[in-house]
């Protein structure tokens, strides 16, 4: 098990930015970090996908001197889905950035915490 | 010392606290909200819903918390792990799922008529997929523009001026003349490339995504070195729209026609052109410059809307 490990090496680099980022999210109060620790999150999932596509020894799926055998190309389905993963990050992190900002704006705070509690209290108020 | 670093930790930092001194007639104001803010802290400070938060806390529910958070998290990581040994070795081929990759290498660029593998895979196999892409852009830029857009009807204007706010005087660096000589040379070449990497989408690692988000970043390092106002006297928020709506309805009828008219959804009825050439892929070059413009007009928005809350200049 050990040995699968270090061979597949760059998979379990990805694992633990996975799990950096999942701990960011879990255990920072601050809103900022939450998004940061997402984003790592996501670059961890890019680095697994394109692993995951690579084949030793092969070139990139572009059509060269009308080669076209599988033996000479690596993998091309997860350099696509890699792409989608890039632009739902992105999406998602505008959004995210942009909700944050309305938080800072009405709380003047970017305290997880302190939203949720000054937010009861509006409730409250109401 | 460890107080501010503790504040800035849990980022009960307050970003405004010392911004007055840039913005001299924005003093009382500010003020009049700090005064407002501590009294609303006293208040919440007091309130029965933050003593029981609080007495919760007190009742170990923090440690609870804390201690559940690590649990899952070292169980994550260990769940993940432990199938990552078990997944074929790294950089060998997997020979039980080669089918679609199969079809895809070696009948891609006849059916498809791209160059390019990737590109041919989601421009042509999987367009439908790219073109929900296209539309979480779209969509993402549509949720910040509601949050962030600055007009006159949804902005308190006792304290903050519209179009001062509107024309970005607080970050303003346009004028700066390094930023502005080095844009001169830069700019045109970035969009030169971005054009380039967006035509030869079907031949070359690139195509619509990196293009657009290229003339994107030549359109964001323009409007930083020579100010919203040049930018403004073509790229307005109405142009943005047309090119966002025209490049959607073009890629959603192009291959909505193509999925619903053909047998197997791939006979595009465009000719594909000599392999190599510019003018090939069929209907992959034109999708391509679809998806471009869109990235691009997605990137340059997002942009403007975080720095002074509107595409274009103002009503």
């Amino acid at each position: 098990m050990i040995s699968t490990l270090l061979n597949n090496s760059e998979e379990v680099v990805a694992i633990i930015l996975f799990g950096i980022g999942f701990t960011m999210l879990l255990f920072h109060r601050n809103l900022i970090r939450k998004l940061i620790g997402m984003n790592i999150m996501d670059t961890g999932t890019f680095l697994f996908l394109a692993s995951m596509g690579y084949i030793t020894g092969r070139k990139a799926p572009i059509v060269v001197n009308g080669v076209q055998e599988m033996k000479a190309y690596i993998n091309p389905v997860p350099a696509g889905l890699v792409l989608t993963g890039i632009v739902v990050s992105v999406s998602v992190t505008a959004v995210m950035l942009s909700l944050t900002i309305r938080l800072y704006k009405r709380y003047h705070t970017l305290n997880l915490d302190d939203i949720y509690a000054m937010s009861k209290h509006d409730m409250e108020d109401r | 010392m460890k107080d501010k670093f503790k504040k800035w930790l849990y980022g009960d930092e307050d970003l405004l606290e010392n911004i007055s001194d840039t913005v001299e007639e924005h003093d009382a104001p500010r003020e009049v909200l700090k005064e407002e803010k501590r009294r609303l802290d006293s208040d919440i400070v007091r309130h029965p819903v933050t003593k029981s938060i609080e007495g919760a806390e007190k009742k170990g529910m923090k440690a609870l918390y804390t201690v559940t958070a690590v649990i899952s998290c070292i169980a994550l990581i260990g769940i993940l792990l432990y199938i990552v040994a078990r997944l074929p070795l790294y950089g060998q081929e997997n020979v039980r799922a080669d089918e679609v990759i199969r079809r895809y290498i070696e009948d891609g660029l006849q059916e498809t008529g791209a160059v390019n593998i990737v590109s041919g895979m989601i421009l042509d196999y999987r367009a439908f997929d790219t073109l929900g892409e296209s539309h979480v852009l779209f969509t993402a830029l549509i949720c910040v523009t509601i949050l962030l857009r600055i007009d006159s009807r949804n902005m308190r204007t006792d304290y903050e001026d519209y179009y001062t706010i509107r024309q970005d005087r607080y970050f303003d660096i346009s004028g700066d003349s390094v930023l502005s000589r080095v844009g001169l040379f830069l700019i045109p070449c970035i969009l030169v490339f971005g054009i380039y990497v967006l035509l030869n989408g079907q031949l070359s690692p690139g195509g619509g995504f990196s293009g657009g988000a290229v003339m994107g970043a030549g359109l964001i390092l323009f409007s930083s070195a020579f100010g919203f106002f040049t930018v403004d006297r073509f790229f307005t928020l109405k142009l943005s729209n047309r090119i966002t709506f025209v490049a959607l309805s073009f890629y959603s009828f192009a291959k909505g026609y193509v999925f619903f008219m053909g047998a197997n959804g791939l006979d595009s009825h465009v000719p594909k052109g000599v392999p190599g050439a510019i003018l090939s892929g069929g209907l992959i070059l034109p999708l391509d410059v679809a998806v471009g413009m869109v990235v691009a007009c997605t990137m340059f928005g997002f942009y403007s809307l975080f720095r002074r809350g509107s595409i274009g200049g103002p009503k």
